[in-house]
C-alpha cells in the first residue's frame, strides 16, 4: 500500500448522464500539499471537486486517498474516509438555522465523543483560528459574505481533517479578504500539514500560495498542464497555458 | 497524518521528580478516536509543578489541545505551575487561543422581556398592516395607470399565469368541487329524508354550490396551489436581487410582476367557480338518482325553481373577489420575503394563511351585504 500520496487519481473520467467532462485524468498529490486546480470557467474544475469529494461517482478511473480507494459499495468506508476530509463551499454553505459555535461544532457532534463543554470550546477555537473570536453567537446571516466563507473554513476543519477542499475560495469576495483568505489556507496547512485541494480561477491566490497547479481546458477534457505556476507561466510553450496566465496581467510582474 | 488503516492510540507518559510531574507526550492524537483524560493521570498524586514534553514524530491535532487545556485548568485549580516551554511553538499558540476562546465563550444572552416581545409583536402587527394598505393602493394606482394604457400591461405574462392557474387547476378543482357535491347531497339526503322531502336535495346542493361552496372551494385550492407559487416565485426574484435590478430599471415590480398574476387570477377564479358548480352539482346529482332514486331530470328542473342568475351571479362576484385577494397576499409576502431560503419558505406559508383568512373575511362580509340588498 502506498500511503505517501494524500490523492492519486489514475484514468479518472468524469461526467453527467451522457456528457463527459474530463477524461483519462491521472494526478497525485503529496501529503501536505497546496493543490490548485485552475481553469477558466465550464473546464470541469467543479466537476473534478464533487467527484473527489464523493458526491458524484466518476465513470471510469480510480481515486485513492491515502491509499484507500473510495468505494461507493462499502458505506462504512466511505463515512470513514468522508470523516477524514473537509470542504469549503462556494458560499461557505453554513446552516442558516445555527449559530456559528453551532454550526461548528456540529460536525464534533456527530462524529466525536467530546462533551458539550468541549465542543463548544473546541468550536470558539477553531472561529478564533480564522479571525472570528466574538461572533460565536451571531448567525449566519448577521454576518459579512468574507466572514460567512471563513466561517465555513472553520466549520471545514472542525474534525481535524487531513484533506480540505475548497471550492472557489475568494469568489464574490474583495481583493484584501480573499487574499486574508490565502493566508489562512497557508497557515493552517503549516498549522497541521493538511493537504489543501483548492479549486480557483484567481491568479493571485495561485501565485502567492500553489505549490503546484493542474490546469484544466474547456476544448479538450482533460489536464493540460501540472506544475509549479512560476515555472509554467515562464517556460510552457503550451498556447493554453500562456492564455490562462497572461490573461491576468501577471506575466510582467514574473519577467 | 491519520490514516484510515491505523488505529490512532495516543501516549502518555509520567514521570514523578520531586514535586513535579514531567508528562511526556506521543502517539496519535485524533479527534475522531477515543482520548485519554486529564484526571485519571493526576488521581491521588498532588505535584506541584507540571511540566510537559511532546515526542518526536507525534501526531496531533485539536484533541492534543483539549488534554493540554484541561490539564491547564487542572493546575489553575490546584494552584500547581505548569510549564509548557518545551512544547513547540505552534501547539502553544494554539493553546493560547483555545486559552481566549475558552474565557470568552460564555454565550450570548438573546431572550427577551414579556412585554419587550408583546411591544414588538403589536407594531410588528401595525407596520404589517400599513404595509397591506400600501400594496393594496399601489396595485390600485398601477391597475389605474394600466387601464389607462392599456398596450403597456403585460399580456403575454397574464396568459401564461391565467395557463398556470386556470387550465392546470382543472383535475384538483373537479375532483374537489365533485365530491363536495357528494357530501352536501349525503348531509342533506339525513335531514330531508325524515320530512319526505328528498327533492330538495336538489334545491339545497344548487343553492350552496352556486352561492357559497364553488367560490369558496375553489378560492381555497387556489390559495394553495398558486398563492403559494405567486409568493415563492416572487421571494425567490427578491432572493437573486431581479426585483432590485427591475426597480433600478425605472420598472415598477408591482406593473411588471404583481397586476399580471392578479389579472390572471381575478379572471380566471370565476371561471373555475363556473366550472365547480357544474362540478359540485353533478356530484349532488349521482347521489340523488342512487341513493334516493331521484331521477336526474326531475333533480334539474327541481334545482331549476329555486337557483336563478342572481345566485350564480352573487357566487361569481366572490370569485373574482377572491381571486384578488389570493393574487394579492401571494404577492405581497412574496415581495416582503427575506432574502433567504427559509425566507422563501416563511413566504409561501404566509401566502397561504393570509389568502385564506382573507378569503373568509370577504364570504362573511358578502354574506351580509348579501342579506341587506336582498341578493
Amino acid at each position: 500500500m502506498d500511503a505517501s500520496y494524500a490523492i492519486e487519481a489514475t484514468g479518472l473520467q468524469c461526467g453527467y448522464e451522457n456528457k463527459i467532462v474530463l477524461r483519462e485524468l491521472s494526478f497525485a498529490v503529496p501529503k501536505g500539499e497546496l493543490f490548485f486546480i485552475i481553469g477558466g470557467s465550464g473546464c470541469g474544475k467543479s466537476t473534478l471537486l464533487r467527484h473527489l469529494i464523493g458526491l458524484h461517482q466518476p465513470t471510469q478511473g480510480t481515486v485513492k486517498f491515502f491509499g484507500n480507494v473510495f468505494d461507493s459499495r462499502d458505506q462504512a468506508a466511505r463515512r470513514a474516509l468522508l470523516k477524514t476530509f473537509g470542504v469549503l463551499f462556494q458560499s461557505g454553505a453554513l446552516w442558516s438555522s445555527l449559530t456559528l459555535r453551532e454550526n461548528v461544532a456540529l460536525p464534533l457532534e456527530l462524529h466525536t465523543s467530546l462533551s458539550k463543554r468541549e465542543r463548544g470550546d473546541l468550536a470558539a477555537l477553531k472561529l478564533a483560528q480564522v479571525g472570528l473570536a466574538g461572533f460565536e453567537e451571531y448567525y449566519p446571516s448577521e454576518i459579512s459574505g468574507g466572514m460567512r466563507k471563513r466561517a465555513g473554513l472553520a466549520r471545514a476543519l472542525a474534525l481535524d481533517p487531513a484533506i480540505v477542499f475548497f471550492d472557489e475560495p475568494s469568489a464574490g469576495l474583495d481583493p484584501i479578504t480573499s487574499r486574508k483568505l490565502d493566508e489562512l489556507i497557508l497557515q493552517v496547512r503549516d498549522t497541521f500539514g493538511t493537504t489543501c485541494v483548492v479549486v480557483s480561477h484567481e491568479l493571485a491566490s495561485i501565485f502567492s500560495i500553489a505549490d503546484r497547479v493542474m490546469l484544466l481546458a474547456r476544448d479538450q477534457p482533460g489536464c493540460v498542464a501540472i506544475g509549479d505556476p512560476r515555472q509554467l507561466a515562464r517556460t510552457s510553450d503550451d498556447p493554453r497555458v500562456r492564455e490562462f496566465f497572461q490573461h491576468g496581467d501577471f506575466s510582467a510582474q514574473l519577467a | 497524518m491519520p490514516s484510515l488503516s491505523e488505529s490512532p492510540v495516543a501516549q502518555i507518559a509520567t514521570r514523578q521528580i520531586g514535586d513535579a510531574l514531567e508528562v511526556s507526550l506521543g502517539g496519535v492524537w485524533s479527534i475522531r478516536a477515543e482520548r485519554p483524560q486529564w484526571a485519571p493521570l493526576v488521581q491521588g498524586v498532588a505535584p506541584r509543578r507540571l511540566r510537559f514534553l511532546l515526542q518526536d514524530g507525534t501526531d496531533w491535532d485539536s484533541s492534543l489541545l483539549l488534554f493540554l487545556g484541561s490539564a491547564q485548568a487542572w493546575a489553575r485549580e490546584q494552584g500547581a505551575a505548569c510549564d509548557l516551554d518545551r512544547l513547540p511553538d505552534k501547539l502553544r499558540e494554539l493553546l493560547g487561543k483555545l486559552d481566549s476562546a475558552q474565557a470568552a465563550a460564555a454565550p450570548a444572552d438573546r431572550s427577551v422581556n414579556f412585554f419587550t416581545a408583546v411591544g414588538a409583536a403589536a407594531q410588528h402587527a401595525w407596520r404589517q398592516a400599513g404595509e397591506i394598505a400600501a400594496f393594496v393602493g399601489e396595485c390600485t394606482l398601477s391597475a389605474m395607470a394600466m387601464a389607462r394604457q392599456p398596450w403597456r400591461f403585460r399580456w403575454r405574462d397574464c396568459l401564461s399565469e391565467m395557463q398556470q392557474c386556470g387550465a392546470m387547476a382543472l383535475p384538483i378543482v373537479s375532483l374537489i368541487s365533485f365530491l363536495v357535491g357528494v357530501t352536501l347531497a349525503y348531509t342533506g339526503a339525513i335531514i330531508l329524508r325524515q320530512f319526505g322531502g328528498d327533492i330538495w336535495v336538489a334545491d339545497l346542493i344548487g343553492l350552496s354550490m352556486t352561492r357559497e361552496m364553488g367560490a369558496m372551494m375553489t378560492a381555497i385550492v387556489l390559495a394553495g396551489r398558486t398563492g403559494a407559487a405567486f409568493a415563492a416565485e416572487i421571494g425567490n426574484m427578491k432572493a437573486n436581487e431581479e426585483i432590485d435590478a427591475l426597480t433600478t430599471l425605472g420598472v415598477s415590480p408591482v406593473d411588471f410582476l404583481v397586476l399580471p398574476r392578479m389579472v390572471a387570477l381575478a379572471l380566471m377564479m370565476p371561471l373555475l367557480a363556473l366550472y365547480s358548480n357544474c362540478l359540485g352539482i353533478l356530484g349532488g346529482m349521482l347521489i340523488a338518482s342512487s341513493l334516493l332514486s331521484i331521477p336526474p331530470t326531475a333533480y334539474f328542473v327541481e334545482m331549476q325553481t329555486i337557483v336563478d342568475l342572481s345566485d350564480i351571479n352573487t357566487g361569481l362576484l366572490k370569485a373574482a373577489t377572491f381571486g384578488l385577494i389570493v393574487g394579492m397576499s401571494g404577492c405581497l409576502r412574496g415581495m416582503q420575503a427575506d432574502r433567504s431560503a427559509a425566507g422563501v419558505g416563511q413566504a409561501a406559508t404566509s401566502a397561504v394563511v393570509t389568502g385564506i383568512l382573507l378569503i373568509i373575511l370577504a364570504d362573511s362580509f358578502y354574506a351580509v351585504l348579501f342579506n341587506a340588498l336582498g341578493w
